[in-house]
């Protein structure tokens, strides 16, 4: 293998854990954060790729569209958590499940309903359709860059907001001591409320953000699911940094698995994970 | 009181004779299997409509029996499939059942339906051993096999002139069976497939192997995926700049129900299938505009699938006259029927799977506009069938 084929398939696999990482962040907060098991986690990534989708060919910009769709993902956020996560935090994480898992239920159903069956893509935004050639034979699509950027953005948002910010000193002492917090003054409850729609948020932005390169399809949501929980597993529940450096080394374990040992490429990332969990079993930066 | 008497003799003799004529008032219980959610939910619904149209079509009545569908959605799960299966057998004592789309799910239906003695009609899944070591007089497939849909491309990839083709497709049943049957075609007639790649199923995220790919360089890269994945792949391959100098083709899941979603990046990929969008036959062009005109959407594939196996269970009362007690008769009623399918004609082979003209095709345009026969008459070898 020549170094330009090294450089390219390590690219290939950073920008997938970028992808991972974005796709997971919503995740990592909900249950990083919260410690609330949010089996919808896929859905909402779904919810958001379909409104992508469907707004796109509304209003035939993907960035308006993203723009129209990040409010209504925020209110979806707060009615779930206000109506239904809030009356769960003193109970069992089973309980959570369930209500979570019944959510994922009730969201392919509306999508079913809303939007049909078929499968649909999303235009890549006029600027960013070009690509850029890697070798003779190959290109790299600028979209993806892109998207890559956009991930590696997000990513030092929510470390700095969570790390140096004052809310994210609340939310960081909310997520280890309720009552705590409660007991200084601060109204923990609209806290839980914020970081639940901004997980959300997050969590479908992503959906809509990588619509172009996705493809936009029923069940696309729970075939993410369980990939995300690896990245947050690996990473540590609730550290940003772990996440974002449990999907690197997802991104890059999977694309290198493939190439290397492509009769096992199922079972490396699992196999990563168990490495992991055994050397240090509260994941990388719990 | 003699009156009385004679009164409730006649009343008696009435229903008796009701009970006679029971079985042709009854209508004929069709348990019908299929995903109507997650990934496969379309096709599910495809073959629903397709089904309902021909029986439709047959009147409503065939044989003079009315059809009460029972309706399980079977969410494309393999665990889930023997007890939904046994629900429609046992429970809801239907008399045929037809399902589905996921092989895996398949497998679990024809398990019980060997057991049970019942009558299946897979109108998709086309896992090779259903009509192969599987094979049983109860079982019937209206579809196709994985073999037949891509053993014809092989045939027809070195006939274009490629001599060396990679191929790539998930780790799964279909996919590999595919590919497996691609490659004997292709080197029966003097090709070498130069490498086989595969991905764990379902995974899309594809840049590994498409850096793979423009590495080898071969003539033409053959590939299986289906539904979401298939238009992740067909367009991935495209904004790639591979398709300009390696030549897609595949089975023709690739680009079939796709189509819309792949958009340009479709053009051009050669595939083989038992179907083509734009077949020039009158019963094509006329269940497509009926189609179109009662669903709204084009029909595809799977619309077809459907609609054939309505046809069979259509046919098959009609030549029992609406009988489903006599089960020798009923069985025999659908072994001999010819369907005069959207497809072209096809009768069930010995396995009791189509013998059907597979198709060469190419995405012009947004279709998949047919370039010729790939392969008249193409019966499954049916390995492993004891009924062969």
């Amino acid at each position: 293998m020549d170094l330009s084929i090294f450089l390219i398939q390590t690219m290939n696999g950073v920008q997938y854990g970028l992808l991972l990482f974005l796709i997971a962040s919503g995740l990592t907060l909900i249950f990083g954060i919260m410690h609330i098991i949010n089996l919808a986690h896929g859905a909402l990534y779904m919810i958001g790729a379909y409104l992508a989708w469907w707004l796109t060919s509304q209003v035939g910009n993907l960035f308006l569209a993203i723009v129209l769709a990040l409010p209504v993902t925020v209110a979806i956020g707060i009615v779930i958590e206000r109506f239904l996560i809030q009356t769960l935090y003193k109970r069992d994480h089973l309980d959570q499940v369930l209500l979570t898992f019944g959510l994922i239920l009730v969201f392919d159903s509306l999508q079913s309903m809303t939007w049909g069956n078929d499968v649909h893509s999303v235009p890549m935004p006029e600027i960013l359709s070009g690509s850029i050639a890697l070798t003779d034979t190959l290109q790299y699509p600028v979209y993806r860059l892109f998207v890559s950027v956009v991930c590696a953005l997000i990513a030092l948002s929510m470390y700095l907001v969570i790390q140096r910010t004052r809310l994210g000193m609340i939310i960081r002492a909310g997520a280890s001591n309720r009552e705590m917090v409660q007991g200084l003054g601060l109204n923990i409850r609209n806290i839980y409320t914020l970081v639940f729609a901004a997980g959300t948020a997050l969590t479908a932005f992503a959906g809509m953000i990588a619509a172009p390169i996705s493809s936009v399809y029923p069940g696309m949501g729970s075939q993410i699911l369980i990939i995300c929980f690896v990245v947050v597993v690996i990473g540590g529940v609730g550290s940003i940094k772990g996440a974002f450096l449990g999907a690197l080394l997802v991104g890059l374990t999977a694309t290198w698995g493939q190439i290397l040992v492509p009769e096992f490429s199922g079972v490396v990332v699992y196999a990563l994970m168990a490495a992991v969990l055994l050397w240090k079993p509260r994941g990388l930066f719990a | 009181m003699l009156k009385t008497i004679l009164k409730g003799a006649a009343v008696g003799a009435a229903v008796v004779g009701f009970m006679a004529s029971a079985q042709a008032a009854d209508p004929v219980k069709v348990g019908v299997m299929l995903p109507y959610t997650g990934t496969y939910a379309a096709l599910g619904e495809a073959i629903t409509n397709g089904m309902k149209m021909a029986i439709e079509d047959a009147g409503g009545t065939p044989g003079g029996r009315a059809i009460e569908y029972v309706v399980v959605d079977d969410e494309s799960e393999p665990g889930k499939a023997p007890a939904n299966m046994e629900k429609l057998v046992s429970g809801a004592n239907v008399d045929m059942v037809v399902g589905t789309v996921h092989s895996g799910v398949a497998m679990g239906m024809l398990k019980v339906a060997r057991e049970k003695d019942a009558i299946l009609l897979i109108p998709n899944a086309g896992f090779n051993a259903a009509t192969g070591p599987l094979c049983a007089p109860n079982v019937f497939r209206t579809s196709f096999t994985s073999w037949q849909t891509a053993y014809p491309m092989g045939k027809a990839a070195a006939h274009r002139g490629y001599k060396k083709v990679a191929t790539i497709t998930w780790k799964y049943g279909f996919g590999e069976e595919s590919v497996e049957a691609f490659k004997e075609g292709f080197e029966a007639a003097g090709g070498e497939v130069v490498e086989e790649i595969t991905l764990p199923f379902p995974d899309v995220e594809f840049q590994a192997q498409l850096t793979r790919l423009a590495q080898i360089k071969p003539d033409a890269v053959f590939a299986f995926f289906a539904g979401g994945g298939a238009v992740k792949f067909v367009k991935d391959y495209a904004a790639a700049g591979l398709s300009k100098d390696i030549p897609l083709i595949g089975s023709g899941f690739l680009t079939d129900g796709t189509l819309a979603a792949q958009g340009a990046a479709a053009e051009g990929i050669m595939t083989t299938l038992h179907y083509a969008d734009t077949l020039d036959n009158p019963t094509n062009r006329k269940f497509r505009e009926a189609y179109k005109a009662e669903f709204g959407k084009d029909a595809d594939i799977y619309a077809v699938q459907g609609y054939d196996t309505g046809l069979v269970i259509a046919a098959a009362l009609e030549a029992t006259k609406g009988d489903t007690s006599d089960r020798q008769a009923l069985l025999a009623a659908i072994r001999g029927v010819t369907v005069n399918s959207p497809r072209g004609r096809w009768t069930f082979s010995p396995a009791q799977n189509p013998v059907q003209d597979i198709y060469l095709r190419q995405v012009k345009d947004g279709r998949n506009v047919m370039v010729g026969v790939a392969a008249e008459k193409l019966a499954d070898p049916a390995r492993g069938c004891k009924m062969m």
